[in-house]
């Protein structure tokens, strides 16, 4: 699978640390965010979810993507996935389905996975991936979001994959007879009784297709759409059917939104995922102003879990040291909306303290009105790698990328656009 | 000798008053003594499409951080002429998603002047306004190339030995992050693409690495304000409407030419135009393309460059609407929006002035705006032929899938540019 989250990006660079912060906090991180990888399966569908997935039709290639944490990751790889792309599984999870794009990807099929993801919606396209062994396949590439039906969010993307077998031309249809002949001869598919996997879906084991599935542009035919929708089917039957277990029923479809605090919208979420900088932003339409988004940064530098914070007023950084004053100062510059920059004692989780270099922005929406305030945090007291850019100019491009990524949203065409008037 | 009268875009805070020096400029009394950042790029660029067969970033790509940390630092010293965060900007319904922006700020207080659209090359006029003039706290750094390795610098000197590139701001921003790049500045080249200019621009999109960073050029006659040679960039979080468009590839004879950059041809656009990419290098690519923009100047073809996709596409218009408007061609009602269709406008992004425009805009003027910059289908082919001998290409066949249709690969085309819409039934599983 491609995908392609690439809203505005800040640079690719580590989170910023000294060397004696960083051996001491990589391993912890590193950890924490395994554990993500796996509760984002399991908090969704309860912890039999795992099991149940493998226990699909071992043809069935697909994968699941979280886009609500950074990177948006792929959270789990069929078997048959894995099969195909010659990957295995510690290869893969965790990583972006980017990884699958190589020199003859058709960058404007990226391009329209790309969209689809932003707007939270389905999608199927051909597709040129490529195996681990660097040999590249063309496969049906079918995109199915996730939703809680509850709340309309969306949790998870599917993305169901089907190969495309070479074909003598696009247009004509092989006999029913030579479809079945195919079928039977192939050992690995033959277990599986059912219709849909006695056709040739598997040929990529074909020598004959190696090194030349890339020279054309193969589409889809009904058998690849037919065996990719039914695939798409029975995941969702599966997610469906554990997401009961946890309260939080999900579906393939979209409810309609409900009123209340709507939480970000995953596009949003995702380009501000790929921010490396530590910040939050808060939501000024709401009472006490309270954190709707804090960065996996954020966290590390405070040390508290994302549960901790969201929906909280910043002020619970400060402490009996922390100056009145500059918490006026702040205070200020948010009623006037305008940006401030100040150095603030702050209180870390576990009781200690860090000047904090704030920097605090009003960022505005596609329609020109403010929709947050990003704060963004720099602990003055350790040294930094971050390729020579100044601390000032390392803040204020979070506080540029934060800017990009809110204001293309609402002008999307995405249904969960948010605007805040 | 053809003019038309047009509200000039102001890029710098220095473009109006004609005064002499006597501070920080870009010009060779100051910025040979001055200090300023510099970005180094790698200068061994692999082809974008051919790096990393497992698409991961390079860990070095920072110009983003650089870029945006750098604007919104001149964004809070007030150097812009409005924050255009503040400006509306929305998706006008229909197929092709164009955006529209209600700038009401961007032309205010400016009086029409006249320019010179019938000559695509210019000379230098240092009389005039150039970036020579700009104040240096408007340059967010120099983009040099480097070693294998990008790297920055604070401050470094500017001595002779290298003719330094600068990056500033728009004063006038049509987006989040518009700069001008500025190359070799104190060499006062006029609005006119060479080689290593060219290479230059590819590499700061190649170097940005978001497919939402954007750079492009406008030549004269194709609404460039300023004869002084500039490429402009800017964020636009979602792609253009040119973007979106279907392409058909354009079956090239292989042994006229050894390179591997495919051409292809818009479709289903309003605006003809040719789309370059692949190439085995940047550099590959980057002189198939400039050698096509070399043609159309000498050939006075007004042309307008959109650098897409971190710079593996490339999309060269060949326009007229300038010369339309000379001559009076264009509709009173297209005129008095007053939408200049430069690469923006061509590739999608429109700026309107006017509230009431923004209210009422709709596909249908959008179209019909850019229809009137295309070339006619006779005089693009006409214009494509040149290109092809100045790039030593020759088609393998007669193409015009217009006239001559072939079915399969229309048919191809037409898949793979729109995927059949999701089935709902398939996804109501209650």
């Amino acid at each position: 699978m491609v995908s392609l989250f690439w809203l505005p990006t800040v640079a690719v660079v580590e989170v910023s640390w000294s060397r004696s912060r960083s051996d001491l906090l990589l391993p912890a991180m590193m950890g924490s965010c395994e554990a993500r990888l796996q509760e984002s399966l399991t908090s969704s569908y309860s912890e039999w979810i795992v099991e149940a997935l493998e226990d699909l039709p071992g043809d069935l290639n697909f994968l699941i993507t979280d886009p609500y944490i950074a990177g948006h990751p792929i959270v789990f790889a069929s078997r048959g996935f894995l099969s195909m792309s010659g990957f295995s599984r510690e290869e893969v999870v965790g990583r972006n389905g980017r990884m699958f794009q190589g020199p003859d990807t058709d960058r404007r099929s990226v391009m329209e996975i790309r969209e689809a993801i932003r707007e939270e919606r389905g999608m199927k396209i051909s597709l040129l991936n490529y195996r681990k062994d660097g040999t590249p396949h063309w496969i049906l590439f079918q995109l199915c979001p996730v939703f809680v039906k509850g709340d309309g969010r969306l949790v998870h993307f599917v993305s169901v994959q089907v190969p495309i077998p070479r074909r003598r031309s696009c247009f004509a249809r092989p006999a029913l007879r030579e479809r079945v002949v195919f079928g039977a001869c192939r050992n690995e598919v033959r277990s599986d009784l059912e219709f849909r996997s006695c056709l040739p879906f598997d040929s990529y084991e074909d020598s004959d297709n190696r090194g030349l599935e890339g020279e054309e542009r193969r589409e889809a035919g009904d058998r690849e759409k037919q065996k990719a929708m039914e695939g798409t089917n029975e995941i969702l039957l599966k997610l469906i059917h554990y997401s009961k277990l946890t309260g939080r029923v999900v579906c393939g479809k979209r409810c309609s939104p409900v009123p209340g605090i709507a939480p970000l919208c995953s596009s949003l979420c995702t380009s501000l995922g790929r921010i490396k900088q530590s910040f939050v932003l808060t939501d000024p339409h709401l009472p006490d102003m309270p954190i709707v988004y804090a960065s996996d940064a954020f966290l590390s530098l405070t040390g508290y879990c994302r549960d901790e914070v969201l929906g909280r007023n910043c002020r619970f950084l400060r402490g009996p040291c922390t100056d009145v004053g500059t918490s006026q100062q702040i205070k200020d510059s948010i009623r006037a909306e305008n940006a401030c920059t100040v150095r603030i004692l702050n209180y870390r989780k576990d009781g200690t303290l860090f000047w904090n270099l704030l920097h605090i922005s009003p960022v505005r929406n596609s329609s020109g009105k403010i929709a947050f305030f990003v704060g963004v945090q720099t602990d003055e007291g350790f040294e930094n790698d971050k390729h020579a850019l100044s601390p000032a100019i390392w803040q204020l491009g979070a506080v540029g990328a934060v800017k990009v990524a809110v204001r293309s949203l609402s002008s999307g065409v995405g249904p969960s656009s948010r605007s805040s008037s | 000798m053809l003019t038309i009268k047009r509200v000039p875009t102001v890029l710098s805070n220095y473009q109006e008053d004609a005064a002499g020096c006597g501070r920080n400029c870009l010009g060779n009394c100051c910025l040979p003594v001055s200090k300023l950042p510099l970005y180094a790029f790698r200068s061994e660029v692999r082809s974008p499409t051919t790096t990393a067969p497992h698409g991961e970033l390079p860990a070095d790509f920072f110009l983003n951080t650089l870029i945006l940390g750098q604007w919104e630092g001149r964004m809070s010293r007030g150097l812009f002429r409005y924050d255009v965060t503040a400006s509306e900007t929305k998706v006008i319904p229909g197929k092709h998603g164009f955006a529209a922006q209600l700038n009401e700020g961007r032309h205010l207080k400016k009086r029409p002047t006249e320019f010179r659209v019938d000559r695509v090359l210019q000379p230098f006029d240092a009389n005039k306004f150039n970036f020579t003039k700009v104040g240096q706290e408007e340059v967010l750094f120099r983009f040099e190339a480097g070693e294998d390795k990008a790297c920055f610098f604070e401050s470094a000197s500017v001595d002779g030995s290298i003719p330094p590139n600068v990056v500033a701001i728009n004063v006038s921003p049509i987006e989040y992050g518009h700069v001008l790049l500025i190359p070799r500045v104190l060499e006062c080249l006029p609005q006119r693409i060479d080689p290593e200019s060219f290479s230059l621009a590819l590499h700061m999109a190649a170097e940005a690495g978001s497919p939402y960073f954007r750079v492009g050029y406008n030549s004269l006659g194709a609404f460039a304000t300023i004869n002084h040679l500039h490429f402009q960039a800017y964020y636009f979080g979602m792609p253009f409407p040119v973007e979106k468009a279907p392409t058909q590839t354009i079956s090239i004879v292989k042994s006229i030419t050894n390179n591997c950059v495919k051409v292809s041809r818009l479709l289903e656009y309003p605006v003809r135009a040719l789309v370059y990419e692949g190439g085995i290098s940047l550099k590959e690519l980057a002189d198939v393309v400039t050698k096509a923009c070399i043609c159309l100047q000498e050939n006075n073809i007004p042309f307008n460059v959109l650098i897409s996709d971190c710079g593996r596409k490339i999309f060269l218009f060949p326009q007229c609407y300038a010369e339309k408007q000379a001559l009076g061609e264009v509709s009173q009602e297209l005129l008095d929006t007053q939408v200049n269709p430069a690469v923006w406008e061509i590739s999608g992004h429109m700026v309107l002035k006017r509230r009431k425009d923004y209210d009422e805009a709709t596909e249908d003027y959008a179209w019909r705006l850019l229809a009137e910059v295309s070339l006619s289908e006779e005089r693009f082919q006409e214009v494509k032929s040149y290109i092809f001998e100045a790039t030593l290409m020759a088609e393998a066949e007669a193409p015009a899938a217009d006239t001559n249709p072939k079915e399969e690969i229309a048919a191809q085309s037409i898949t793979a540019m729109s995927p059949a819409p999701f089935p709902d039934g398939c996804l109501v599983l209650q």
